[in-house]
């Protein structure tokens, strides 16, 4: 690990006063920064400690939905009974995620900054990475890619986005509220995180000055008739080689209303727009949910050893929709 | 041990003062089970961890009320005294900010309880409890800890006497090389108060349930699974978890 200043921030007018500097970051849980400061992937030459600023409740908001502060630990907000009660899709991929330690430590702003899990990433032994070095290539698109993307890639880049959370977040059509010198701004989940482009080194739309205070969610919409599924290569503590989302609102016996958004396929939790569409006015019939599965991977570019989550991802998208059409 | 800050900062430089594990060493390890040349080789690292880390420590390691540091900078790779609450007894030690906790406990402060296992969040051996709670050591920065309550497996019994999970995974088998050990039952002491809080798992079948929570197999293995046993005591580990919950 190179040497780095280190700073407490004792309010959040310190902690964005000490982001103006773009060679400072944020350390909050650390679970993945200081994991990849271990590695030289990432090396700031300052920290700013913000596990002390007020940013750790939970509150509900006038309109119905919820305010989670951006330092409220994973553990905490999955176990958090109005998590627990209303938005059960979120309780269930917060806790797909990681180990029990990893997410008394992680953070609800951390986990939405998380950074890929591609070896060729993580391992500064590879030149060849454009996101870590740009301009320097893409060890991955022709290498061991069993666990790269399907959908949304680049020549650049086929790298996925790791987390279980956000997946969850964009199915609830959450937004991220971040502060900054110039003022508060408010982005979707959807437009929160970038598919690579060009530029795969930015992750996200957040500027280096900008400190995520909170994630805002709406009054819950589908009720329990929501679903986590997390496909992995073993049944606990592994990132997700496909993970599905999946919230439906069925009136009169037809769906009204649906949101299927996959993780471990794309750059960003990938909202499949299109299997949302296919069943809204229809029945949950099984024809149905086999054209919504069908629609979800429709335009799925495969890698050399990764053709295996096309299927995966048309069958987890089938069963997550069984499952939470199965809710009374 | 006892007194870990002794180890950091008395009889230096020979470091040889032999330690007196007067927390069994069943619960650090089984080192009970060891033969003497075992014993040896363990009074051997505690030393070298004495002397390789623990110099620095030694000026600063005492008891003295820890002074709130705000937003003081440290300047890049400068050293700063850090107090630290660890098994309720209280430290300064003087510390890089790329220092993580795992390695203030081991080489700092002499508490060789905590292991290095993969060192990158994987295994789950470095496992300590802050303020109460389970957390990987070898991810937290020691200067992030200020303020902290921190246990280690050498703050869960009380003396001489067992920590009930200690006992228990002696009883049942939890262990073969005990390498994971400490790391197991930070992590099932934690455990116990997360059952206890109605917390919900992966495993869990309804979410929107709260009240206390099943205790079955699957809940027990979920709730262990950041706790990898390269020697495979998984069944004598939940059996162990099994004896704590029915029996106290």
């Amino acid at each position: 690990m190179q040497a780095f200043d280190y700073v407490r921030a004792n309010s959040i007018a310190e902690a964005v006063m000490a982001l103006s500097d773009p060679s400072t970051r944020c350390l909050a849980g650390g679970t993945n920064l200081v994991d990849l400061m271990k590695g030289d992937v990432e090396a700031p030459r300052r920290l700013v400690d913000i596990t002390r600023l007020p940013l750790a409740d939970v509150a509900l908001a006038p309109d119905g939905g919820l305010r989670i502060g951006a330092l409220v630990r994973n553990s905490d907000l999955a176990n958090h009974r109005a998590v627990r009660e209303r938005y059960p899709l979120l309780s269930r991929a917060l806790l797909a995620g990681a180990s029990p330690q990893l997410r008394n430590m992680a953070t609800v702003g951390g986990n939405l900054m998380q950074r890929t899990r591609c070896y060729y990433f993580t391992d500064v032994a590879f030149g060849a990475c454009n996101k870590r070095r740009p301009g320097s290539g893409c060890a991955a698109r022709e290498g061991y890619n069993r666990i790269h993307a399907i959908l949304g890639a680049s020549p650049q880049c086929v790298a996925t986005h790791p987390s279980d959370m956000c997946v969850a977040l964009a199915a609830l059509d959450g937004a991220v509220e971040l502060r900054s010198a110039k003022g508060v701004r408010t982005v979707s989940l959807a437009s929160f995180h970038r598919l690579p482009g060009t530029t795969p080194n930015r992750d996200t739309n957040v500027a280096s000055d900008e400190l995520i205070t909170a994630v805002l969610l709406p009054p819950p919409r589908f009720g329990a008739r929501v679903d986590y599924l997390k496909i992995r290569d073993r049944t606990s503590y592994a990132f997700a080689l496909v993970s599905v989302a999946a919230g439906i609102a069925i009136t009169d016996g037809r769906v009204t209303d649906a949101r299927v958004v996959l993780g471990g396929v794309a750059h960003k939790p990938w909202r499949a727009e299109a299997a949302e569409r296919t069943l809204v006015g229809s029945p949950l019939s099984a024809d149905a949910i086999r054209a919504a599965a069908d629609a979800a991977v429709a335009g799925a570019e495969p890698l050399r050893d990764n053709a295996f989550k096309v299927e995966l991802a048309r069958r987890a998208v089938a069963r997550a929709l069984r499952n939470a059409g199965a809710v009374a | 041990m006892r007194n870990p800050d002794d180890h950091a900062g008395s009889d230096l430089p020979s470091g040889r003062r032999e330690a007196t594990p007067t927390t069994p060493d069943a619960a650090n390890g089984a080192a009970n089970e060891l033969s003497d040349a075992g014993s040896a080789r363990r009074r051997f690292i505690v030393g070298s961890g004495a002397l390789t880390g623990g110099i620095a420590a030694a000026r600063y390691a005492t008891a003295a009320p820890a002074p709130r540091t705000g937003a003081t900078s440290t300047g890049v790779a400068g050293t700063r005294p850090v107090a630290l609450s660890v098994n309720a007894r209280d430290y300064v030690v003087a510390i890089e900010p790329r220092v993580t906790l795992l390695d203030a406990l081991r080489e700092s402060l002499g508490l060789t309880g905590t292991k290095k296992g993969c060192d990158r969040g994987q295994c789950g051996a470095c496992t300590v409890l802050v303020n109460g709670r389970r957390v990987n050591s070898c991810l937290t920065l020691a200067m992030s800890c200020e303020g902290d309550k921190i246990t280690t497996v050498e703050g869960l019994g009380d003396g001489e006497a067992l920590h009930a999970m200690q006992q228990a995974f002696i009883t049942n088998d939890g262990f073969q090389c005990g390498y994971c050990t400490p790391g197991q039952l930070c992590s099932a002491v934690a455990l116990m108060s997360e059952l206890r809080a109605g917390d919900a798992s992966a495993v869990t079948r309804d979410i929107a349930k709260t009240g206390p929570a099943d205790v079955s197999d699957d809940e027990l293995r979920e709730r262990m699974s950041g706790n990898i046993c390269r020697c495979g005591a998984y069944a004598g580990i939940v059996a162990a978890l099994r004896q704590v919950i029915d029996h106290g």
